[in-house]
């Protein structure tokens, strides 16, 4: 019959009304700032800079080589290299950034950064909260409050930084494999020079 | 006539006519007559406005808890300041004029708006000798002045100088007009029953008790065919959802009231929720026995909680309607006005004087309610086999 539907309709919302007062588990709100639920794993919002170790300025993995600054699509990193280099978290002498910054009212999340990263210097945030009277100043970060430890990037992003991790290991491992044999050819080298004269200009060259 | 249980029910139902009369009584007599009406309008100029922002809240947690939300929760206890913010914002807001908006225009539509929609307040007896004016001839004062508004929104519409603005003060026009007239037709079934076009005598009519059941004209066949169309017409008339065309928010953002920013804004709001009170209003009045009591036990409560009760069921209605329909689309809305709902008040005009003429019993209540079921159905069966109200075939878009 006409108009049958509107009735069964107007049952329809009666019942999500009462309902709603009856059963929790209806309202799917989550009322925001007293209740929170975890961000899923792949949650990211604004770029931080990883560091190793405890000293922000003197584990920080970015070596200021600029790529992201250069990728940057909407152009909110500003970057300034410095002069002098210094031993970074393993200790290797690296040149590092005198000015970081990012402008995240600008910052559109699109991760590009974190792709060209050669270093896996700079990753995805999430936290969110960043809301400030001053619009200009308060939402341009520099590094030290890009600076976020390993620890706290293997908190929110578990997988991720693990493999992170395992890749930066692998590397350093053929790193220090790569200097061993270096060293070993050297010593060779320098034991097979110590037992057979050889022309000076040469041994100069080795070293 | 009602037989108090007791004086002092009497004077609580009294209280606003007696204190006016007593504040009377300091007034010179010259100054009389204007400190009468001001005495008489204050107080409706006061208290609906004061309903519409209960009925935003309402409205908005009513609204919420349809689709399984909270609703506004943080102003205050449970949501309950919310209107004041709302008001505060619109009254903090920047009213914008657009530059090719004819500005007078402009502004006088908002104001036209509030005007009519509380002149429609006039004639409607809020309680027993609670009515700002007895007009003898007020259902036609209602209509007349309901009419206004359509003025009012084409007003908005043309000055804002629009594209969204004209097509939907377009559509209000054409809705309005077209359920402007089963609208008075439906409403004409009580002043048939009644003889009379006063508001108030039809209230009186309606507020006598047969054992504990009052003489409300709901309770007849032709009442409630009447009051359900006078119900569909006032939502369409009042531009709410299902029939909320002229306003449309997916299709032309907010329709006439597009340019409207601050203060404006919320006039037209007003204007709007104070006409779908009204037309409530109408409808108690004509067929829900305006103030008088369900009961012939509940006498004792004031005649105007009756009232507001009345009100405050039918406004529930209004949201509990938009929270479970879709909008119409614009063909199906005339179709609707006139194939279903002109015939249909036709109809009901029709059994009203055939009841009057009938013997009084049982058998004509279930005669006149047998022959209207019966056309509705054929009515609806018909208009279903032409196609009227079938989904639209699209050529182009598939």
């Amino acid at each position: 019959m006409f108009g049958e539907g509107i009735l069964r309709g107007l049952a329809e919302t009666a019942r999500n009304f009462f309902g709603s007062y009856v059963s929790k588990d209806r309202l799917t709100t989550v009322q925001f700032p007293e209740e929170r639920i975890a961000p899923i794993e792949a949650t990211r919002d604004f770029p931080f800079l990883v560091y190793d170790g405890t000293d922000w300025e003197q584990g920080m993995r970015c070596v200021a080589c600029q790529i992201c600054e250069k990728e940057c699509p909407p152009k909110c990193i500003y970057i300034d290299k410095s002069k002098d280099k210094k031993p970074d978290a393993v200790g290797k002498q690296q040149f590092y950034p005198t000015r970081f910054d990012i402008d995240i009212s600008v910052c559109m999340s699109c991760q590009i950064c974190v792709e060209v990263c050669p270093f896996d210097a700079i990753k995805m945030d999430t936290e969110f909260e960043y809301s400030t009277q001053d619009r200009f100043g308060g939402l341009m970060f520099d590094k030290h409050k890009l600076s976020k430890s390993n620890e706290y990037y293997h908190r929110i992003h578990p997988t991720e930084a693990s493999a992170v991790d395992a890749a930066l290991a692998e590397e350093r491992a053929k790193a220090e494999e790569k200097a061993k044999a270096a060293a070993e050819a050297a010593a060779a080298k320098a034991a097979a020079a110590a037992a057979v004269p050889v022309v000076p200009k040469e041994s100069g060259g080795a070293a | 006539m009602i037989v108090f249980s007791a004086s002092g029910a009497e004077r609580a139902d009294q209280i606003f006519v007696l204190t006016k009369y007593w504040l009377m009584g300091y007034v010179p007599t010259a100054v009389q007559p204007l400190a009468s009406a001001v005495l008489s309008v204050v107080p409706i100029l006061l208290v609906f406005p004061l309903i519409f922002a209960i009925t935003t809240l309402l409205e908005r947690k009513g609204l919420g808890r349809i689709q399984n939300r909270y609703g506004p929760n943080r102003v205050g206890p449970w949501g309950l300041l919310q209107p004041m913010a709302d008001g505060l914002k619109s009254l903090t807001k920047e009213d914008i004029v657009p530059d090719s908006a004819d500005k007078w225009v402009h502004l006088c539509a908002p104001l036209l708006l509030v005007v009519a929609s509380f002149l429609a307040y006039a004639v409607l007896p809020i309680g027993r000798n609670m009515v700002v004016a007895n007009l003898s001839a007020g259902v036609l004062f209602f209509f007349a002045i309901g009419a206004l508004v359509e003025v009012a929104i084409f007003m908005a519409g043309w000055s804002s100088r629009s594209k969204y603005s004209l097509l939907g003060a377009m559509r209000a026009i054409a809705q309005m007009v077209s359920y402007e007239t089963p609208l008075v037709l439906a409403g004409l079934v009580a002043v048939m029953a009644t003889g009379s076009l006063s508001t108030v005598a039809i209230v009186e009519a309606q507020a006598q008790y047969t054992g504990i059941f009052p003489h409300w004209f709901v309770f007849t066949p032709w009442g409630f065919a009447g009051f359900v169309l006078f119900m569909i017409a006032a939502t369409a008339e009042s531009n709410r959802s299902p029939f909320d065309l002229p306003e449309g928010e997916s299709e032309i953002i907010a329709g006439y009231y597009i340019e409207y920013s601050g203060f404006k804004f919320a006039l037209f709001f007003l204007g709007e929720y104070l006409g779908m009170f009204a037309t409530s209003g109408m409808a108690i009045t004509l067929f829900l026995g305006g103030w008088s009591a369900p009961f012939s036990f509940l006498t004792w409560v004031p005649s105007y909680l009756w009232f507001f009760i009345k009100l405050l069921a039918i406004t529930c209605g209004f949201i509990w309607v938009r929270g479970t329909l879709p909008r119409l689309r614009m063909d199906q809305l005339m179709h609707f006005a006139w194939k279903f709902m002109l015939p249909m008040t036709l109809l009901n005009i029709f059994v009203a004087a055939a009841w009057k003429f009938l013997p009084a019993g049982i058998v004509r209540w279930f005669g006149c309610a047998i022959f209207l079921a019966i056309a509705f159905v054929l009515l609806t069966r018909g208009l279903k086999r032409r196609g009227e109200f079938r989904a639209r075939q699209y050529r182009f878009a598939e």
